[in-house]
């Protein structure tokens, strides 16, 4: 075995008690695949190898699964994933100017990770605080009502 | 239970816990007990109340005092004052429930909270949603106790029949009818699905609901269950919405404790228990045969119909799928009878609609209104009007299946069919307003941008067809528009919205069809003039000095990161519109607003 599951041992032991505990469940991919998230914070090809053995289905089913929804991550996220709102009440509000700059300071483009491994800047689709637009979470901590200007004192916090 | 002679009443929905309201409650509790008051008056971390522009909010009765905007340094105030006292803090109220002669309003006489009815939302910041007890005293399970005692599978889908309920997730197909129709399929085992997978951008009433009141949409499905002849159900919701899924979880396990859930409920026999499933991140999986692909743990894809849900759904069993806010109808329609929710309304669309207020108003936060209100009473008397004097443009409605509504139809009552007929559509409600700086085809942009991202690519009209229109919009808002592209964007919408397999696809058109119908000018002009009217398409701005404003101050010339501005002191400045790059920089540091965009 190769990779992090020689590395990281204990984290396919948690995995593997995931996976005894839904097995027998109806349609248990997606939720085994959100705890193996939970575990890994991403899903390499080991880990979604892992999950067809564990499930008896096939590596293309659970790559088919892990590309289409935007929840799943095939690469390392950064220490902190800055996510910035583009539903429509932010908007209209400008959380297109909070991103553009967010990307200027940070020097990565959207849905990348900074080189020092840091940040990962996303665009997420409306997180439902459209009383606080615009809206960006860092982490699970919400910012709301905010200005470009703003940004660069948000990001010296971390 | 203790009785109390006060209660503290703290928002704890994603908006105000956002801005702070869980350091409230702590810092509240601390208080009352420094004070000795923990024995009279209680703190209740509720649902929203809806008007999260006022955030975070706080509630006493039985006065009904309505402070808004607390901070963590007003709590000893409220407490000595108000709760040791019982003199209400008239600075800290919110502004509105304040009278001029002095007098306070309670939060019911507020003017955003005149016009509304609460149904669905009726105990959404009444009761503290992690306790089944306060559920309970507010008549809760009651209906599920009639309908399972008094009531034939049969009466209980006659009762929502009459009433007229219709789908709150979008298009507002009839309720009882697709029970029926799943209560007829013969099968060993059906289910039960809740659409909790909220995900028009805008909309926040399925996850109010659910963080305020879960066990409304627990015990509706036990009732739709019993209905259609199913024992098990599954409450879809996202995965972005972690308050909402712990707080279903809590209700979950309190209901299944009281034997609200589970095996042989109340001593009648009837089986029913609900499992949760998180979604991913799919959109398209609020579409019904695609959510119940991603239960089933695939692809959310949607497949053709016939076989309808129905008859053929989640594990290829008859399965109803509704949405949340019709659900937290169900059980008030059992109590209360079809004749009362048939009697708000219009002819077509009957009861309550909650919708988001969100974008460009004074007043953002979720207001649920009898079908029929107008647009005007929603954005004006609720709303409140667009904040900073300026014009109101357009309402957004539907999401990106919906339309932008122009200020000439601001009158048109409110229902499933008289949206479609003005080229929008009812959607999960949520409702955006513009206002003069919103330019009309970046909007329709912005949605066919949402669109091309969410398409699962299945059927080729949706994932080509939209991708084509997309790359039309983008050149007339970056001034690359062709005489001909309106033209085009009407051929693309036609054989979209009439060869697409799903709801999406099919209706992915409408935000560029109805800014078409009603904003047609401000396409023209984008395209021919080569000029945005709104001011907000960088490419085709132009900024200019005022020679008869400006001072000649060089300000501008210094913040100019490319050197455009140039002139001499205490003479007018001037922008080279060729090295310009259109950041906006100089006109902010302006002073004498001698800068103007156009």
């Amino acid at each position: 075995m190769s990779g992090i599951r020689s590395k990281e041992p204990e984290k396919f032991q948690q995995l593997q008690a995931v996976i005894d505990a839904k097995k027998g469940m109806k349609g248990a991919l997606m939720p085994v695949m959100q705890e193996a998230q939970a575990i890994f914070g991403y899903l390499p090809k080991e880990v979604q190898q892992f999950i067809a053995d564990g499930l008896g289905v096939t590596l293309s089913e659970v790559y088919g699964v892990a590309t289409f929804y935007a929840q799943f991550v095939l690469e390392p996220q950064g220490e902190h994933v800055i996510g910035v709102c583009l539903g429509t009440a932010c908007y209209v509000k400008g959380s297109q100017a909070v991103l553009d700059r967010l990307s200027e300071e940070l020097k990565v483009p959207v849905g990348k990770t900074t080189a020092d491994g840091k940040f990962t800047l996303n665009a997420t689709r409306c997180l439902g605080a459209c009383g606080l637009a615009p809206v960006m979470m860092i982490g699970d901590e919400v910012y709301g009502r905010l200005t470009p200007d703003e940004v660069p004192g948000i990001l010296a916090k971390y | 239970m203790d009785l109390f002679r006060s209660q503290v009443l703290i928002c704890g929905g994603t908006g105000c816990t956002s801005s702070g309201s869980p350091e409230l409650i702590r810092l509240f509790e601390e208080k009352i007990r420094d004070v000795g008051l923990d024995k009279e008056v209680k703190v209740v971390r509720t649902g929203c109340f809806g008007l999260c522009e006022m955030g975070p909010i706080v509630i006493v009765y039985p006065e009904g005092a309505f402070y808004s905007h607390i901070k963590p340094e007003n709590v000893d105030e409220i407490v000595n004052e108000h709760l040791l006292k019982g003199r209400i803090v008239r600075h800290l109220l919110c502004r509105e429930a304040v009278e001029q002669q002095g007098a306070t309003k309670s939060l019911d006489e507020v003017d955003f909270y005149k016009k509304q009815k609460r149904v669905a939302l009726r105990n959404c910041g009444v009761i503290d949603p992690e306790r089944i007890d306060e559920y309970i005293a507010f008549d809760g399970y009651k209906a599920l106790a009639k309908v399972l005692t008094e009531m034939t599978p049969q009466q209980v889908i006659d009762t929502i029949k009459a009433s007229g309920l219709r789908g709150r997730g979008g298009a507002g197909f009839p309720t009882g009818t697709k029970w029926q129709f799943a209560a007829n399929s013969v099968s060993d085992q059906k289910y039960v699905c809740c659409n909790a997978d909220e995900g028009d951008p805008g909309a926040f009433m399925d996850r109010s609901i659910l963080e305020g009141d879960p066990n409304a949409v627990i015990e509706a499905m036990a009732i739709a269950g019993y209905a259609i002849g199913a024992n098990q159900g599954y409450i879809y919701v996202r995965a972005e919405y972690p308050i909402a899924v712990k707080r279903l979880q809590v209700a979950i396990r309190e209901a299944r404790e009281y034997g609200l859930l589970g095996k042989n409920i109340l001593d009648t026999g009837f089986d029913f228990d609900l499992d949760i499933r998180l979604g991913a991140g799919a959109f398209v999986c609020g579409e019904e045969t695609a959510l119940m692909q991603s239960i089933e743990g695939k692809r959310g894809e949607p497949r053709p119909r016939p076989p309808f849900p129905a008859v053929k759904g989640l594990f290829d069993q008859p399965t109803i799928l509704n949405n949340v806010e019709t659900y937290a109808n169900v059980p008030q329609i059992i109590l209360k009878g079809p004749e009362w929710f048939s009697s708000m309304g219009t002819e077509k669309s009957k009861g309550t609609k909650v919708f988001a207020l969100g974008g460009k108003i004074k007043n953002t936060g979720l207001v649920e209104i009898p079908m029929g209100t107008t647009l005007r009473e929603i954005i004006y008397d609720i709303g409140g009007g667009c904040p900073n004097g300026k014009k109101f443009k357009a309402a957004q409605t539907g999401g990106p299946s919906g339309g932008c509504i122009p200020a000439s139809l601001l009158d048109t009552p409110i229902d499933y069919d008289n949206l479609i007929a003005i080229g929008s559509m009812m959607g999960s409600g949520g409702m955006i307003v513009m206002d003069e700086d919103n330019c009309m085809v970046d909007i329709a942009r912005f949605f066919l941008d949402f669109t091309v991202d969410e398409s699962c690519g299945k059927c080729p009209p949706c994932r080509i067809g939209t991708r084509r229109m997309l790359e039309i919009l983008e050149r007339i808002t970056e001034g690359k528009g062709e005489d001909g592209d309106i033209e085009k964007l009407e051929t693309l919408a036609k054989n979209i919205k009439a060869s697409a397999l799903c709801g999406l696809g099919q209706t992915a058109p409408n935000p560029v069809l109805s800014t078409l119908r009603y904003f047609r000018d401000e396409y023209e002009a984008h395209i021919y003039e080569k000029r945005c009217p709104a001011g907000h398409c960088k490419k085709l701005l132009k900024y200019t000095i005022d020679p008869a404003l400006c001072k000649g101050c060089s300000l501008c010339s210094k913040v100019c990161p490319v050197g455009a501005i140039s002139g001499e002191i205490r003479k007018p400045f001037v922008i080279d519109s060729s090295k310009c790059i259109k950041c906006g920089a100089c006109m902010e540091k302006c002073r004498f607003n001698a800068i103007s965009r156009k």
